[in-house]
């Protein structure tokens, strides 16, 4: 049998993304040992392509801001699909969390008082993202690092990527997983582990995510016998670009509309006009995708396929200060001068509102041990996600979700056991594809799998593409059974052999999206159908849940909890009206 | 820890193209090279065959302030006074750095380019002999004295045997002098004194606003350093060819 | 589109052994950049072509390599910017891993040297001390924008050419000193470490890490120099400590 290394440890983080950092800083606080996996070097994480900000209700450009508005906002964004008492945890804690970061060394953009300054985005009722320029993930990220690496009790392995969980009598074990570098096998016993490993935005072919968003983790979880919700729930963001193809899908921060921006057809029109006259631009990106995606449909996009986003009104200086990385990569990618003429964007991925079901105020998921948090989880933004929304829940849920799992290592002071059997089939499975120099091209998989959910999971979503969709995952499944490395079995740094690990993380995902989708027979936030194109309201406070039954994913309806009076109360209140002072 | 040098594949040399500049990556160090060797020559035959370099009212920079000291009876070349204090301000200069440590000591003579085997690894940059380089600052504080007298000597031209009057002369003393003036208020140990080495800008209007003053001209202190290298040399030329009578002046009225 | 000859790119296949130039001819499309010509290659010619890469929009800094021997970010590198002819190799100041892959752990353990953010006793717990200009932040700011690809390093020529890993941390951690040195509530002073195992020093203000920085932040101008000039007051100034002494600090 191959061999392997061992290693122990009592909390082990996978993912090194906003929320596994926040999450190992909180473990090891807790003083629990801690050995954080991630995919690729420390501080690469897809959090660092966070641009707009982190939404928190400091109150710090408009006193009248509070927690239960940015709760209100949150539920009222989600389409009240949301867990609640996470929105509500997410809504109180965040500010804490943003002024924690700050005493850790984090930089932001300053008011004239020399609070941290705020920007308005979309659906929030007043300006809410602290921000550093438009580079807030990366702020999040490197300080969170530097606090890391300075924190006794942590041990980082980049470029580890791990392939499969253990669970003993429903308790978590520990993982298996190997080294990109040389290729070497890994095997961590741990007491609790958590999964921080963000989303699955790359099984859609245009998509602002890197290739590491692959749902690892939910697919990880899910095979460990976890429940997840919300799976159907994908976000469009309205704006990626769209031209020159090569960058197409690369994501144009929501903080451009913040900042002014305004969208027009191919006419001139500010259409949003016609889709959301309040809130214009800054509505929420569920309408303001489907309100291009219909602009295009009905003839009137730009030449590429898209809207125009204009913010060439502002002082070219006000530009390269506040959106100086927008500047930059419209300048390099697509020779545009943003300060002069309009941008050509059009909707591409970007979240994943669903992802493992977990215990609001401990991240603990349905199997002991096992924690998520992030966009690994679902529950938080319920069927859409505010922009800013998606940093602060890194913070408060990382934090908490760290602080529990440390309290379950704790508490459970001997490792479940692992059966050499079972390790030996994860490895076995593991090193299949180097086996098969002429299985099955990974990359061709791949492209495959995206081209199905670009096609058959669109922003507008229909009962027989689904099943036609669902129909060739299932189809992609058998044959990734048989996937190769494309040819060279080498162990070192063989990016074919990861693809074929990725790729059977990506089908789970996308399983799960096909099967929710197909249940959740209406429309509401992000999901969108033709067939049922309004809310129903028998499924208001239904999520669909899955989970492997006897080898088989099977979906069912959860019916929610019903929100406390006072919070609903929170809810429908009408919060003041915010108008901002003119000044740049 | 790992101090062992990296040893990379044995990488066959290439041509290294800089897409930041359409020129050979020769063209710089080659160009510094020949222009400051010609500058320092030229400088030399000024310090030491000439005794002087005023004409009528216009002064050589050269000779800013005028001192005329025998020693034993010798002349102290009257630019030995001097020039002592630009060239301890340019050897030590925060740009000139960059231009010499390229061109004639090809460490390294451009970016991304192999440098001579001869370098080895005993390279110590400016921990010795170079650290002192870290004084720039006094040499900055000397040079200021004489940014003193060369304003006096381009004002005072103006103004000569009772009368106004402006020459050729007049104009290349005021633009050297601007010049000059560009190159030593934009030194990043100007930017240093100025603010730069307070953490909070905040605190003092001030310092920030001085702060800012020597940030624009220092974001462009090597063009000053050039021009100003020129028009130093372009005065003293026109000056020195009225001394020689090689150029024809008028009488002064 | 109108027939584009296809780009000839050649790869260095090879690991910390050796290895060789390996040419892909790969077909052009419009607005690609290196990094797409390489994952096309590695999709259709070579899958096990090794490359780091994440964002693809030049905000991680992962996909550093040498184009026609210049250090470049993959990502950011437009094919139309070259010609018909691309050359692509890994970081030379590095060792390699595999193919484009090189190992920059040596970064990390240089950044575990350096002392975190330490704000003063009082100005920790107390809320008012975190009121802060804007002015005061921006130079932080700048320094912050760094996405750790780690071209600086690679072009340095102190690590690159002298190999001198052991006596300086080179520019990229220069630019993190500076954040701290100059961030308005970092308490400690970290002249002592520049001076020391730092080796601000070894720095000869030849600037090529500030002409490769992708986010264009002036390493030299507003990172090194002034560090310099800090490091200046404390240990080259005989008319100031002359001073701080008869001050009595």
């Amino acid at each position: 049998m191959e061999s392997y290394e061992t290693v122990d440890t009592a909390v082990l983080v996978l993912g090194a993304g906003g929320a596994g950092l926040r999450a190992a800083i909180a473990a090891a606080e807790s003083g629990a040992r801690v050995t954080v996996v991630c995919k690729s070097l420390l501080g690469k994480a897809h959090t660092v392509m966070a641009e707009g900000g982190m939404a928190a209700a400091l109150g710090n450009v408009a006193g009248q801001d509070s927690w239960e508005a940015h709760f209100a906002d949150t539920m009222k964004g989600g389409k009240l699909l949301n867990d609640w008492r996470m929105a509500e945890i997410h809504a109180r804690e965040a500010p804490e969390r943003v002024l924690e970061l700050e005493r850790w060394g984090a930089v932001f953009d300053r008011t004239h008082e020399g609070l941290i300054h705020q920007r308005p985005f979309g659906a929030h009722t007043y300006p809410r993202l602290a921000h550093i320029g438009d580079r807030t993930g990366l702020e999040l990220i490197r300080t969170l690092q530097d606090r890391l690496v300075h924190q006794a009790g942590i041990e980082v392995h980049m470029e580890v990527t791990v392939a499969s969980l253990f669970a003993q009598d429903g308790r978590i074990a520990g993982a298996l997983a190997y080294r990109r570098a040389d290729g070497g096998l890994v095997l961590y016993r741990a007491r609790a582990v958590l999964l921080a490993t963000g989303g699955a935005g790359r099984v859609y072919r245009v998509t602002s995510n890197s290739w590491e968003c692959t749902g690892d983790g939910t697919a990880l979880a899910y095979r460990a016998g976890a429940e997840l919700r919300d799976c159907e729930m994908v976000q469009f963001h309205p704006t990626g670009m769209v031209w020159p193809a090569g960058v197409r899908g690369i994501l144009v921060t929501e903080g451009v509309r913040g900042e002014g921006g305004l969208l027009r057809n191919k006419d001139g029109e500010r259409f949003m006009e016609r889709y959301d006259p309040d809130r214009m631009e800054l509505s929420s990106r569920d309408i303001v995708a489907r309100a291009i995606n219909s602009e295009v449909l009905a003839g009137r996009g730009s030449p590429h396929g898209g809207a125009y986003l204009d913010i060439s009104h502002r002082k070219p200086d006000y530009i390269k200060r506040k959106l100086p990385s927008m500047y930059e990569q419209f300048l390099k990618l697509a020779k545009v001068d943003i300060t002069k003429d309009p941008m050509e964007v059009a909707p591409t991925i970007h979240y994943y509102m669903g992802g493992v079901r977990v215990d609001p105020e401990t991240g603990a998921s349905s199997v002991a041990g096992l924690f998520a948090a992030g966009e690994v989880t679902g529950g938080l933004h319920g069927a859409n996600r505010l922009g800013g929304n998606s940093l602060t829940d890194l913070l408060v849920f990382g934090k908490r979700a760290g602080e529990a799992a440390a309290e379950y290592s704790r508490e459970h002071s001997r490792p479940a056991r692992i059966s050499k059997a079972e390790v030996g089939e994860a490895v076995e499975s593991l090193v299949g594809p180097l086996g098969r120099p002429h299985g099955e091209n990974p990359y061709r998989l791949q492209a495959e799998l995206q081209d199905v959910c670009s096609r058959h999971a669109p922003i507008i979503r229909s009962e027989s593409g689904l099943l036609e969709g669902l129909q060739q995952v299932l189809e992609l499944r058998e044959r990734a059974r048989s996937a190769g490395t494309g040819g060279p079995t080498g162990r070192a740094f063989n990016p074919g052999w990861h693809t074929a690990q990725d790729l059977g993380q990506m089908l789970v995902n996308a399983e799960a999206l096909f099967r929710s989708a197909l249940k959740r027979k209406e429309s509401r936030g992000a999901h969108a159908r033709s067939d049922y194109p309004n809310p129903d309201p028998a499924l208001a406070n239904v999520n669909f849940v899955v989970r492997e039954v006897e080898g088989a994913m099977s979906v069912r309806a959860l019916v929610r909890e019903q929100l406390p009076d006072a919070l609903l109360a929170v809810i429908n209140r009408s919060f003041e009206k915010y108008t901002p002072e003119e000044k740049e | 820890m790992q101090t062992v040098p990296s040893a990379g594949p044995k990488l066959a040399r290439v041509p290294v193209r800089n897409p930041y500049s359409a020129l050979p990556n020769w063209l710089y160090p080659a160009l510094v090279a020949v222009t400051l060797t010609a500058f320092a020559l030229y400088s030399a035959w000024v310090v030491f065959g000439n005794s002087g370099g005023r004409f009528g009212p216009y002064l050589s920079p050269f000779y800013s302030p005028e001192i005329t000291l025998r020693l034993g009876g010798f002349l102290v070349p009257p630019a030995l006074w001097v020039a002592w204090a630009p060239l301890a301000f340019r050897a030590t200069c925060y740009y000139y750095r960059k231009a010499y440590f390229r061109s004639f000591f090809w460490h390294p003579r451009s970016c991304a380019v192999p440098e001579p085997r001869s370098h080895g690894s005993n390279y110590r940059g400016e921990t010795g002999f170079w650290a002192l380089n870290n004084l720039h600052r006094f040499a900055l504080y000397a040079i200021t004295v004489q940014m003193a007298f060369l304003w006096f000597d381009a004002l005072a031209q103006f103004y000569y045997q009772g009368a106004f009057r402006v020459g050729l002369g007049s104009l290349l003393m005021i633009v050297n002098v601007v010049c000059l003036s560009g190159y030593t208020f934009g030194c990043h140990a100007l930017r240093h004194l100025a603010g730069g080495r307070s953490d909070c800008f905040s605190c003092s209007r001030v310092r920030f606003r001085l702060w800012k003053g020597v940030t624009v001209l220092n974001v462009r202190h090597d063009r000053w350093a050039w021009v100003s290298l020129f028009t130093v040399l372009g005065t003293d030329l026109y000056i020195r060819l009225l001394v020689l009578g090689v150029l024809p002046h008028a009488p002064w009225a | 589109m109108a027939s584009v000859s296809p780009l000839q790119l050649s790869v260095f296949r090879g690991d910390a052994e050796g290895g060789e130039m390996v040419t892909y001819s790969v077909p052009v499309r419009e607005g690609m950049v290196v990094l797409d010509a390489v994952l096309w290659a590695q999709a259709n010619l070579a899958p096990d072509l090794a490359v780091r890469w994440n964002c693809k929009a030049a905000k991680c800094g992962s996909c550093a390599a040498e184009v026609n021997g210049f250090p470049r970010l993959l990502c950011k590198s437009p094919v139309a910017d070259y010609g018909e002819e691309i050359s692509v190799r890994p970081m030379a100041a590095f060792p390699v891993v595999r193919d484009l892959v090189t190992d920059v752990s040596w970064n990390y353990e240089v950044n575990q040297r350096i002392a975190p953010f330490t704000p003063s006793e009082a100005d920790r717990d107390d809320p008012r001390a975190w009121r802060m200009q804007q002015v005061d932040v921006e130079r932080a700011i700048e320094f912050r924008k760094c996405i750790e690809c780690f071209l600086c390093q690679d072009v340095c020529h102190v690590l690159r050419n002298h190999g001198r890993k052991d006596a300086y941390f080179g520019p990229r951690f220069m630019v993190r000193m500076a954040s701290l040195e100059m961030h308005p509530k970092d308490s400690l002073d970290r002249r002592p470490q520049l001076k020391g195992e730092a080796g601000v020093g070894y720095c000869n203000i030849t600037k090529c890490c500030q002409e490769v920085c992708p986010e264009h932040i002036h390493i030299t101008d507003n990172a090194i120099i002034p560090l310099k000039e800090r490091m200046a007051d404390e240990y080259f100034d005989p008319v100031r400590s002359l001073l701080r002494r008869l001050g009595g600090r």
